[in-house]
């Protein structure tokens, strides 16, 4: 897999120091399970961490912390040591540990013309999504609303500019204007997340959403 | 840079806690880390009381998986922290953080010792390189790293020497990938 889109360096600071919205670091880490070269830059940002906290002024604990600290430990139950996720299929482990298992497991809904997608749960901040694109149709929109991240984890997307296949990840803002359409071949998967509002759970009808638009 | 820094091998206390439940290596490093946990919690929003609390946690934590700690590819600092942010998104957001694929890579049983300096060495020369940029700057990316941020509100560009560790853990990684294939 050759990926030539990656995660920028805000997404994985922000992901290192625990400050994006669930939806988003799923994304995240799904990319960097896939992506040796922003494992690696995540890892020289949790060393940023390493340093804040080094370099930070310290609160003097209690007293007798210690000791019912040494208490907790002698409490605590042997650390059971849990099977780790599973990669299934094209879904790196995060992933699939949220949909339990491979696209396979899925339960898509369709949106018309073979195109399907997946609400994930997640907090509320932002939202993600699995979108199922076959062959020659449109991505569904990006709304142009927030951010919005696209990781593609079968098939290929390209528009004008650019493609996007296995691993790559595009980063749309509102200043993104374009329609990418799923290349030939195996339907295209991708896993998206906005932190544009949801609108769906407003009072206006779900039929009166735009179309294909969560 | 501080003597203390440079000489107290944390990686080495860690590993004893791991081989041999010792009691006084783990309060070594816990008169050192946990006053920095309590404090960068506290800066996170907690109170006294809940970053007393999870201090507490946090360096059971330690203890408790001492065994994942691999010192050949962060600071027993950056492995704190770690721990201290999960510690935090769970108290304090109730988010959901989910982590990338484990790899297969450690931590051996015996690290080399070089290897476990660098690292080391890393988060010292980070820190130096930290405390030298404008206030400004510097408050920044420490608001960042205690939760203080949103992803919009982060700079890009930091201003730190983040290649030369970017470059270690990348070689690593295609070691790793080598002997996989
Ligand atoms: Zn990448």
């Amino acid at each position: 897999m050759t990926i030539r889109h990656h995660l920028s360096d805000q997404l994985l600071m922000a992901y290192a120091a625990g400050d994006l919205p669930e939806a988003f670091n799923l994304v995240t880490a799904t990319h960097v399970s896939l992506c040796d070269e922003c494992r690696a830059r995540l890892a020289a940002f949790e060393a940023v961490g390493g340093a804040v906290l080094q370099e930070a002024d310290s609160v003097e604990m209690s007293d007798a912390s210690l000791a019912a600290c040494l208490d907790r430990i002698e409490q605590m139950p042997q650390a059971t040591h849990r099977a780790p996720m599973r990669r299934a299929g094209c879904f790196p482990a995060p992933l699939a540990g949220y949909i339990g298992g491979g696209p396979e497991s899925v339960k898509w809904r369709n949106l018309g013309a073979g195109v399907k997608q997946a609400i994930l749960r997640t907090g509320r901040d932002a939202s993600a999504r699995l979108l199922y694109i076959p062959a020659g149709q449109a991505v569904p929109d990006h709304g142009h609303r927030g951010l919005e991240l696209t990781l593609v984890l079968q098939g290929a997307f390209r528009d004008d500019a650019d493609r996007f296949g296995p691993g790559d990840i595009e980063i749309a803002d509102e200043a993104v204007e374009h329609t990418p359409v799923a290349e030939a071949g195996p339907a295209c998967i991708c896993l998206a997340a906005t932190d544009a509002p949801l609108r769906f759970n407003a009072l206006i009808p779900r039929l009166a959403q735009p179309f294909l638009r969560i | 840079m501080q003597a203390d820094k440079v000489e107290t091998d944390w990686a080495a206390l860690v590993l004893r806690v791991r081989d041999h439940q010792d009691k006084a290596a783990f309060a070594a490093l816990f008169r050192h880390f946990a006053p920095r946990v309590k404090a960068f919690l506290m800066k996170s929003g907690a109170d006294a009381g809940l970053a007393e609390e999870c201090a507490q946690d946090v360096m059971a934590t330690l203890w408790q998986k001492a065994h994942l700690f691999d010192p050949t590819r962060a600071s027993v600092a950056t492995w704190v922290f770690t721990i201290a942010r999960n510690r935090r998104i769970d108290a304090l957001r109730k988010a959901r953080r989910p982590e990338p694929e484990d790899l297969p890579w450690g931590p051996e049983p015996e690290p080399d010792q070089a290897e476990v300096f660098e690292a080391q060495q890393e988060t010292d020369k980070l820190g130096q390189a930290l405390a030298q940029l404008p206030d400004k700057q510097r408050a920044l990316i420490e608001r960042a790293f205690y939760g203080d941020l949103s992803h919009s509100e982060i700079a890009t560009e930091t201003g730190l020497p983040l290649g030369t560790i970017k470059s270690r853990i990348r070689l690593a990684l295609d070691r790793l990938r080598q002997q996989m294939s």
